[in-house]
């Protein structure tokens, strides 16, 4: 049995336009039977924090294209993407890359 | 106070140098228009290595030649440079800027665009003087005043997966200053084929990022992004907004990595991704991912050998032009010019303005009853009730208690399609005529009332 977990939830680049426009949220995890892990946060995410078309944030079990996920502000490709168990206190950002100039 | 004739003749005098004014920006446009045809066929050589600086030179960079990370050694470095800027916008414009100011050698200037007077706010290179012109053009001539021994060489045309290449072959760095998706991945790809570092920025609303690619064992666009992000998730500055003086931020720190880059002082940002959030006043520096061995374009087996289509990868125009959705038949549109004859007949009808209120407070039509798409979106249950109440006024005031049509407009009329699509998936509306007005208020202000603000 895992541990409820406090966790800094943030976005950026546009992605907090889908949250109500609110780029930063404190959350708690319940404790739940598996660790928590980038995976499980997405599906909590989508059910307790998106307001609005979620196709725009999550595709199939993972971001869509174009956003990029930092856990303690490094690439989750170094550190095992969908698969990184949360610790807590982990700060997790999402960021909408931006094209414009 | 000065006697009434000095007045006058100082007032004269002021006149007669506007018209000399008139006519020299006439002769500058003709002369920037003949420049337009020779540019595209002169060809570019290397620059030669330089051995030492003239005494002008050592003048004009002195404070810089005094930075011993730079000095003499880096200076004849800059000066023997070649940097090609993709975008002369926004970033480019920037950029460009402090390129020449510092002495590098040679830019190359990529933009197809022209100077349009919503580009002033931000892309400071250009002035009123030039609005029409090719933005190329503009930014060398502004170039040419700052320090007329940098070699500028426009061109007035997009990176296309044809030219890129060849390009890019013919510079040592690269800025991508862009403004879009597909010339993102087709000047990623490009560098990494030609084996040239990239500069990479951009910026929307408050927020801007920054880092440089294919450097040192660091990835490339595409190990980052190996997939495109879907269309309608991008936005341009032209829907989003964007300020100046955070593209002009960007643009600084692009330039400075371009020069550390090209003085051999390696740059900061290679596999590191800088965040600016103007709003909130904050910088935060993100480890990036390492090359990937499996990347299409710099991994161990590379599939992407030549430029591609980079549009239909993207499923979006390589500019950030605002893109025409057509949701709906032609029988559930309007045109503004119908719209005109319809609302001068004083026929009952509601118009209904779903524009953001932000857009709201730059212009509206007086008539129009304002919801914005989101709520409608939401099913807010006070912009539901404002609706309702609109459509049963509208009644009471037609003939025999008859239901008035509806027509939905915003700005450029895309947003509109989306409202009239969520209009009449309502039960409750499905007897309701509803019809959105093509190309929105731009084509009022365009075809029926000059007077009308564009935005």
């Amino acid at each position: 049995m895992a541990a409820p977990l406090s966790v800094e939830v943030e976005f950026g680049g546009g992605a907090e336009l889908l949250f109500d426009g609110v780029k930063k949220h404190q959350v708690t995890l319940p404790g739940q039977e598996e660790p928590w892990d980038i995976r499980s946060l997405l599906v909590w995410i989508k059910k307790n924090l998106l307001k609005e078309r979620p196709e725009l944030f999550i595709q199939g079990d993972s971001v869509r294209p174009g956003i990029l996920v930092l856990v303690n502000d490094a690439d989750w490709e170094l550190l095992g993407e969908l698969d990184y168990q949360l610790q807590d206190q982990d700060s997790v950002l999402f960021i909408s890359t931006l094209h414009g100039g | 106070m000065a006697a009434r004739e000095e007045v006058l003749a100082l007032q004269a005098e002021v006149a007669q140098r506007e018209e000399e004014l008139s006519s020299l920006k006439q002769r500058l446009a003709a002369a920037l228009s003949t420049g337009q045809e020779s540019a595209r066929s002169v060809p570019v050589s290397p620059l030669p290595p330089r051995a030492a600086l003239s005494r002008e030179e050592i003048r004009r960079y002195s404070r810089q030649l005094v930075l011993p990370e730079l000095g003499m050694q880096g200076q004849l470095r800059l000066a023997a440079a070649a940097v090609l800027v993709v975008g002369c916008g926004g970033l480019g414009c920037p950029l460009a800027q402090y390129l020449a100011a510092a002495g590098v050698g040679r830019l190359g200037l990529v933009d197809y665009d022209v100077v349009e007077a919503s580009n002033l706010a931000r892309q400071v290179l250009h002035g009123e003087a030039l609005a029409g012109q090719a933005k190329v053009f503009s930014a060398a001539a502004a170039l040419r005043r700052l320090n007329s021994a940098v070699e500028c060489v426009p061109y007035a045309q997009a990176l296309t997966p044809a030219t890129a290449l060849d390009l890019v072959r013919r510079y040592d760095v690269v800025a991508d200053c862009s403004d879009n998706a597909p010339t993102r991945y087709l000047v990623s790809d490009a560098c990494v084929l030609a084996g040239r570092p990239l500069v990479s920025a951009s910026a929307l609303r408050f927020e801007g990022q920054l880092t440089v690619y294919h450097y040192g064992g660091g990835p490339c666009y595409r190990c980052v992004f190996p997939r495109p992000p879907p269309a309608e998730t991008v936005t341009s500055c032209a829907d989003g907004g964007v300020l100046g003086a955070v593209t002009g931020v960007l643009g600084c720190l692009q330039a400075l990595e371009v020069l550390k880059t090209a003085a051999g002082l390696g740059p900061s940002y290679s596999g590191r991704l800088l965040l600016f959030d103007a709003l909130r006043g904050d910088f935060r520096c993100i480890r990036l991912r390492r090359r990937r061995p499996d990347c299409a374009a710099c991994g161990e087996r590379p599939t992407v050998t030549d430029l591609q289509d980079y549009e239909s990868f993207c499923g979006s125009s390589a500019t950030d032009k605002c893109r025409s959705l057509r949701l709906l038949s032609p029988e559930e549109r309007i045109s503004i010019m119908d719209y005109k004859r319809l609302l001068d007949s004083r026929s009952p009808h509601l118009l209904l303005d779903v524009r953001p209120q932000v857009e709201v407070d730059i212009c509206r039509l007086p008539h129009a009853l304002h919801i914005p798409l989101k709520s409608l979106e939401r099913r807010d249950a006070e912009s539901l009730k404002v609706l309702g109440e609109a459509i049963r006024e509208g009644k009471q005031g037609a003939q025999e208690g008859a239901s008035v049509p509806i027509y939905v407009i915003c700005k450029l009329g895309n947003d509109s399609q989306k409202a009239v699509k969520i209009l009449q998936s309502w039960a409750d509306l499905d007897s309701l005529t509803v019809k959105d007005v093509v190309g929105g208020l731009m084509a009022w202000a365009a075809k029926i009332d000059g007077t009308f603000p564009q935005y």
